[in-house]
Formats: C-alpha cells, structure tokens, sequence
C-alpha cells in the first residue's frame, strides 16, 4: 500500500506497552488499510494480546494513540466499536444460556439482527449456528458444551458481522481442522468485501492458503530477556 | 515505453484500491439500539441467568432470614428489647445480604469474557451497567423488601413502623446496589477482592443506615419520618444518576 490517499482503517502511532515492569513494545507505529490481513507473531509473552488490546480500545497503551479513520478512538467510542469485532482469548459465552440465546444476545448487544421478528430472527439465527456446525446444540446449555464448541458460538458472529475491522486473538484455538478451513474461507470473503483483520495464531496463514499477509513481529521483551 | 506500463499499472491500482474503499463504505451501519432496547435486552439476560442459577436468588434471601431468626433465639423473646433492636437487625441482615450477593454482579461476565464484549459494544456502557444493577435488584432487593414485614413480626416491630420499613427498603435497598457495583467494578480484575469489597463498600452503606433505621425508630414514637425518608431519596437518586458512570469508569480501569 504506497499510496496515502486513502487513509487507513485503523493505524496506531508510537505504541509503547509496559507490563510488570517489562517492556513489550517501543514507539510501534501500524497501518492497516482495508483488505489487509495482519498476522501479529511473536513468542508466548511477547505481548501479542497486549498489542490487539490495545488496538480494540481495551487496555491504554502505556503511550501512544490508536487512530480510527484518522481519528483517535477514544474521542468516537461508539463509532468505532460499530466498525469493531473483538473476539478475545474469552470466548463470551455465558454457560447458562444456550448457544442461541448467547448468539442472539451477542449479535443484538452489537445492533444485528433487532428489526427482524422474533420468528426470523430465530429462523436466522440458526441458520447461523448450522454454518458453524452446531445444528442440533442450538438448545443445549453452553455449559454442556465443549471449549471448541464455546468458540464456535463465539466465532458465529463473524458470519452475520457488518464491521469492518476484524480483531481477533488466537481465533483457530480448539478449532478443528475443517473449521479452520471455513474460517479461511471466511477471512478471504471479508478482505475481498473491504474488511481488514488483525489476527494472532500459531499457525501458519501461508500453508492455509492466505497468500498477502501482513505481519507485524514482536520481539522486543523477548530479546531484551536474554 | 516501461514508465507507461508502470502509469497503466499505477492506475489500475488506484481504481481497485477504489472499489475496495467503496466497499469498505458499504460496511458502515448504524447498529444502535436505543437505550430502552438495550436496557431491557441486557435486562432479559441478567435474569434468564438468574432463574439458571437459582441458589444466586436463594442464598442472600435465606442468608437474610437465618440472621434474624437468628437473634430471637439468642437475644431471648422479651418483646420490649426486641422491637427496640429490630430495625438495625433487619438493615444491617439486608446490608450483609446484598454485600453477600454484590460479587455476582460482574465477576462471571468477567471471567467468561461478555464483559468485554459489552464494554466493545457500540451502546452506551452506562445503559448496559445500568440494566445489570437493576436486574441485581430484582433478584436480591426485591426478595428482601417482600420478606422483610414477615421477620419484622419475628422481632416484634412497632406496628407503626411497618410502612417507614417497607418505604425505607424500597428507597434503600437500590442505593446498596448502586453503590455496590462502583465496589464490585473497582475490584473485578482482582483474584481475591472479596475483602477489598467489603472495606471499600460497607463505608459507603453506613449514611444509608443510620437514616433508614433512624426513619423507623422515629415512626415508632408515632413522630414523622418524612426528613430522613427525604434524605434517602436523595441518595437514591443521586446514586442513580451518577454509580452507572462511576462503575463504567471503573469497568474500564479493571479490564485495562
């Protein structure tokens, strides 16, 4: 992306992160324009949840601003979290709901799916949880479900998402490998359609068929321990 | 000859990077609720949880009535030094009961993570906090205020002071909620922060105390209570008015 006409989605400038007296980050500075996928790396520890913390609005970097659109995020709150899908190490879930109550309520808390009645709304949502492969858990307790199946509901979002900017920590955690295949797929029809995502994984988005990452390598509080 | 494939090249870049940019515009909803859908959606949540998890209604309910049935047994039953302590039992057994039940009001939404994801919503935070204190107070509050003119009996409680109990409940018991979630949001992030609860909310309960049993004394000697029930109300509104934004604040701090 050489040409600056176009702003970027989300950019950060002089980004330092301190955490138990350790230093994470120094003077990062990151664009990230629509259509890009954005893999942060870096060894356990080496602040890679920090980083996305603190792009989502989460934590306050130690200094630094974090730019939406060119303006800073906490001055467009709620502007911001409409563009915004965070999906954390926590998968969300509530264990006493079921999978399609805790959909439904993550998807209306985020304004989706308010104007439909209840019967569509119902009708959608599981259609929904069918493209995450829990079509027959819809009613089940969350509580009675496995940590992958917590993910799925969680990653369910994604699909009925009108963000933009996709956030998301360690997304493949307790996936299996056909879900890590839609996922991709998932990724590739967000990017084409001008979404961007910032991602962390441990695994390799070049052997899933993700050609044009980006990456952002953090290794500065690694380094500095040895 | 290669600066123009070059120019070609530059300008097919700039009309993708378009397309992608309009795209990107087409992303752009308003996906706001209004403050009533929000309240009452969060609302709706809290409670369905709590009808799950029945023993968060009963235990503060029966901590409550075990304390003052409690205190005929090991006071002795003379009906003279009974009514005279029944209504600081009665505040105090609510005041512990609600302290008992604070803890609840954000510590699994933060251990599960929908914290978050209510603090990432596009809604106001103060709305969402604001639908959780109430539905705490439906599921606590509400229970003592209808329990509490059975153990007044117990007690032996003036008969004039039925009504300055039950009002002193109704305008009181939403204040220890209130004030409560700025203590349970300030400590959320802490592993052990039952403690810490205690000694940061307890001070803070003490005004609310001290009028409401005061209101109930007073209506013993047939007196009016109207100033000190004045003055609850005012606690009652000016911490519903201003705990939702404290606690966000404080939402904010412990998730950071």
């Amino acid at each position: 992306m050489s040409t600056n006409s176009i702003p970027p989605l989300i950019s950060a400038t002089n980004l330092t992160c301190i955490r138990e007296e350790r230093l994470l980050f120094d003077q990062l500075n990151i664009a990230i324009y629509a259509g890009d996928i954005v893999q942060v790396e870096g060894s356990n520890g080496s602040g890679k949840t920090s980083l996305l913390r603190i792009l989502s609005g989460l934590s306050q970097p130690y200094e630094g601003d974090v730019l939406f659109n060119e303006k800073l995020i906490g001055n467009c709150r709620e502007e911001f979290h409409q563009n915004l899908l965070y999906l954390g190490h926590l998968a969300g879930v509530k264990g006493a709901m079921s999978a399609q109550e805790n959909l439904h309520f993550n998807l209306a808390l985020h304004g989706i799916n308010n104007q439909a009645s209840d019967i569509d709304c119902d009708n959608d949502i599981e259609a929904t949880l069918a493209q995450v492969n829990l079509t027959e858990f819809e009613d089940s307790l969350a509580s009675h479900l496995s940590a992958g199946q917590h993910r799925r509901i969680a990653l369910a979002r994604l699909y009925k998402s009108t963000a933009p900017i996709w956030i998301l920590d360690e997304p493949f955690t307790a996936i299996d490998k056909q879900g890590i295949h839609a996922l991709e797929q998932l990724f590739k029809a967000h990017i084409a359609q001008g979404g961007c995502i910032i991602l962390t994984t441990h695994q390799d988005l070049f052997s899933i068929g993700l050609a044009q990452v980006k990456r952002i390598t953090l290794d500065y509080g690694v380094d500095s321990d040895e | 000859m290669s600066s123009e494939l070059r120019a070609l090249h530059f300008q097919e870049k700039k009309i993708e990077e378009k397309k992608v940019n309009n795209k990107a515009s087409a992303f752009m909803q308003v996906n706001q609720l209004s403050y009533r859908a929000a309240f009452l959606l969060v609302l709706k949540r809290d409670l369905t949880i709590a009808m799950r998890h029945k023993d968060d209604i009963i235990n503060p309910l029966l901590f409550f009535v075990i304390v003052i049935t409690l205190f005929p047994l090991g006071i002795g039953p003379e009906t003279q030094t009974l009514s005279r302590i029944a209504p600081g039992i009665i505040w105090v057994a609510a005041l512990l009961a609600t302290l008992l039940s604070l803890d609840r009001l954000f510590k699994s939404d933060h251990d599960d993570g929908s914290l978050e994801q209510m603090l990432l919503s596009p809604q106001p935070v103060f709305i969402l906090v604001l639908a959780k204190i109430f539905a705490h107070w439906l599921i606590t509050g509400l229970p003592l205020i209808l329990m509490a003119p059975l153990l007044a009996v117990l007690l032996h409680l003036n008969e004039q002071s039925y009504g300055a109990l039950m009002l002193t409940l109704l305008l009181g018991t939403p204040v220890l909620s209130l004030l409560g979630a700025i203590g349970v949001a300030l400590t959320v992030g802490i592993k052990k922060g039952g403690v810490l609860l205690s000694l940061l909310v307890l001070p803070l309960y003490i005004p609310i105390l001290i009028f409401a049993t005061s209101a109930i004394e007073t209506a013993a000697l047939g007196l009016p209570y109207s100033g000190q029930l004045a003055i609850i109300a005012a606690l009652f509104f000016s911490s519903l008015t201003l705990a939702p934004f404290a606690v966000s604040a404080a939402l904010k701090i412990s998730t950071n």
